[in-house]
């Protein structure tokens, strides 16, 4: 039977995001009528090229890092009350995500648990990074002959679907569309064809403004005196009503904070969208130029008018390659003439940098002054608005794939401890690992993706 | 609306924004508290100030869609986010304090909307 609502809460947004405020959903969902799901959003662009480094180190390894830290505090409770869980927490390695997911269930006594696994994302199992290089870039940089650290398509929602279909109670992904988490339990409770467009772009449109968790009730919008957000502190995830009509309300955890208003899914609606006509899934364009907002309760949001156009011939997926490394170093200093002594120190950095004679890019900074909306090349001088006196602090930021090189920037800040201005303080100093980006689109014939079920594999 | 007593004030009195990232290219939302700002919005904050505003940070061009029933302005900035996430050696790798720099484009908005 076709169920006339269906609800679907977010758990999280990005990998780092809280691991606590997926519990008041699960509370929140489970007093629901009908199908209930909750959704995990944890893979950015890069974060699978570094999942996919961590497998090669070590098998087992390669999917969200924070699985557990997600997964443990909800699981026996989403499964006892029959809310699935769907989430791509699989990064470079869905099957591990949920060998490991059953782990956990077998230790909280959640007995005869279905856990399927969405394969086929993975371009370098069924093509070579030579093939992958030969691909033109849409976006980001030419990938040329250098090594592909991890290709992956974004899948859309007909795969976990039919995990579903197939009575999974929690469905592991690698890469897929970040909407398609929520257009996938969608797809399977109203039985939408492949070509039901304006449905699929309602339920894509769902997905958008739930993909990145608070986002959309309160969290990253707060303003104080502009837009102010009750107990921003404990605030609420979303949770998405969609009906067998179409029409979609956006509301959120029970007894917590933050606010969903026209306001907090205007934004959140925008975000990361280029044209509003065209945004491009797997499944569906998207076309949300005429979607109204309309507030129908308190934190309760109706949302109308998404429409949908036939899905793109290709998908895209995300290239990966080394980037070489990236550093930073930062010196603060305060007080009496404080700006003057912080320009001395940068034009000290400055002439003992061209001694190093690199073509690696330098960018200098005083925060402060001048940062966040400065460019790569402004002038560190023309801060003549700024009082000398104060609490400033320089940094040095630099890139290359000559790691010496790059350590040698970094140590140039270190130095002025004992060889710069007076009182520099507080040094502090990263060296990050780098990985590029490019994407590129894939005949979506080419990719077949396939459900296994745990139980497949043993 | 020429006879009304106008009034300089930032957008951040009379909008909110977000903006997100994709590559080297930013996209901001503008957004009017109130919906009788949004042709103050359409009228003043053109492609060409917005690509203007951004010019020290690289942004080679500016798109500008107008979503009249939210009402909000999406503006498509390319080449301002200094390489993109993978690159940049920006402290903000992403872009997203740009909304608020956004915000401090001035317009020129009757008195009685400013309330």
């Amino acid at each position: 039977m076709v169920p006339s609502v269906v609800n679907i809460g977010c758990g999280a947004g990005f990998s780092g995001d809280r691991v606590d405020a997926a519990m008041p959903v699960v509370e929140t969902l489970a007093n629901k009528e009908g199908p209930k799901y909750l959704i995990f959003e944890t893979l950015a662009e890069r974060t699978l090229a570094l999942a996919q480094k961590h497998r090669r180190k070590d098998p087992t390894h390669g999917y969200s890092p924070f699985l557990e830290n997600y997964i443990r505090p909800i699981l026996k409770k989403c499964y006892e009350t029959d809310i699935k869980i769907v989430s791509n927490f699989g990064a470079a390695n869905p099957k591990g995500a949920a060998m490991k997911i059953s782990e956990i269930a077998d230790q909280l006594g959640c007995k005869n648990i279905k856990i399927a696994v969405v394969e086929g994302d993975d371009l370098l199992q069924i093509m070579s990074s030579q093939d992958i290089q030969n691909y033109p870039t849409i976006e980001g940089l030419e990938i040329g002959d250098n090594e592909v650290v991890a290709a992956n398509v974004y899948l859309g929602a007909r795969p976990i679907a039919e995990a579903l279909s197939r009575g999974a109670d929690v469905v592991v992904v690698g890469r897929c569309t970040d909407p398609a988490l929520v257009l996938g339990p969608l797809v399977k409770e109203f039985g939408w064809g492949e070509d039901d467009w304006i449905n699929l772009a309602t339920g894509t449109m769902a997905g958008h403004l739930l993909e990145c968790g608070g986002q959309v009730t309160g969290a990253y919008f707060a303003d104080p005196g502009y837009k102010d957000v009750p107990d921003l502190a404990n605030v609420g995830f979303p949770i998405a009503e969609v009906a067998n009509d179409g029409s979609l309300i956006i509301t959120k955890a029970d007894n917590t904070g933050g606010l969903v208003s026209a306001q907090t899914v205007k934004e959140q609606l925008l975000y990361e969208i280029h044209d509003p006509e065209n945004y491009f899934t797997a499944d569906v364009i998207l076309d949300i130029s005429k979607v109204k907002v309309l507030e129908v309760g308190p934190d309760r949001v109706k949302v109308t008018g998404a429409r949908g156009k036939q899905r793109p011939d290709t998908l895209k997926a995300t290239v990966s390659i080394d980037g070489g490394w990236m550093g930073e170093a930062e010196m603060s200093y305060a007080g009496p003439n404080a700006l003057k002594r912080a320009q001395l120190a940068i034009d000290v950095l400055k002439s003992r940098c061209r001694d190093i004679k690199t073509n690696n890019p330098i960018r200098f900074d005083i925060v402060g002054t001048m940062s966040v909306h400065s460019g790569d090349n402004e002038d560190t001088t023309n801060t003549h608005k700024y009082p000398d006196d104060g609490d400033y602090r320089i940094r040095i930021a630099t890139c290359g794939h000559d790691k010496e090189i790059v350590e040698r920037v970094n140590q140039e800040m270190l130095s002025l401890y004992c060889s710069g201005p007076a009182a520099g303080g507080g040094f502090r100093q990263h060296l990050t690992d780098q990985v590029q980006t490019a994407s590129i689109l894939v005949d979506r014939n080419k990719i077949l993706p396939k459900v296994h079920f745990l139980t497949d594999y043993a | 609306m020429a006879q009304e007593h106008m009034r300089t004030v930032r957008l951040h009195d009379i909008a909110h924004a977000r903006a997100g990232d994709k590559g080297n290219r930013s996209n901001i939302s503008l957004i009017p508290y109130r919906a009788a700002t949004y042709e103050i919005l359409l009228e003043q904050v053109t492609e060409k100030r917005v690509l203007e505003l951004f010019s020290n940070k690289g942004a080679s061009n500016v798109i500008r869609y107008e979503l009249p029933n939210l009402p909000a302005l999406n503006f498509v900035i390319d080449d301002v986010l200094e390489g993109g996430v993978n690159s940049a050696l920006n402290l903000d790798q992403h872009g997203k304090t740009l909304s608020f720099l956004l915000l401090t484009l001035s317009v020129e908005v009757p008195v009685t909307l400013t309330v």
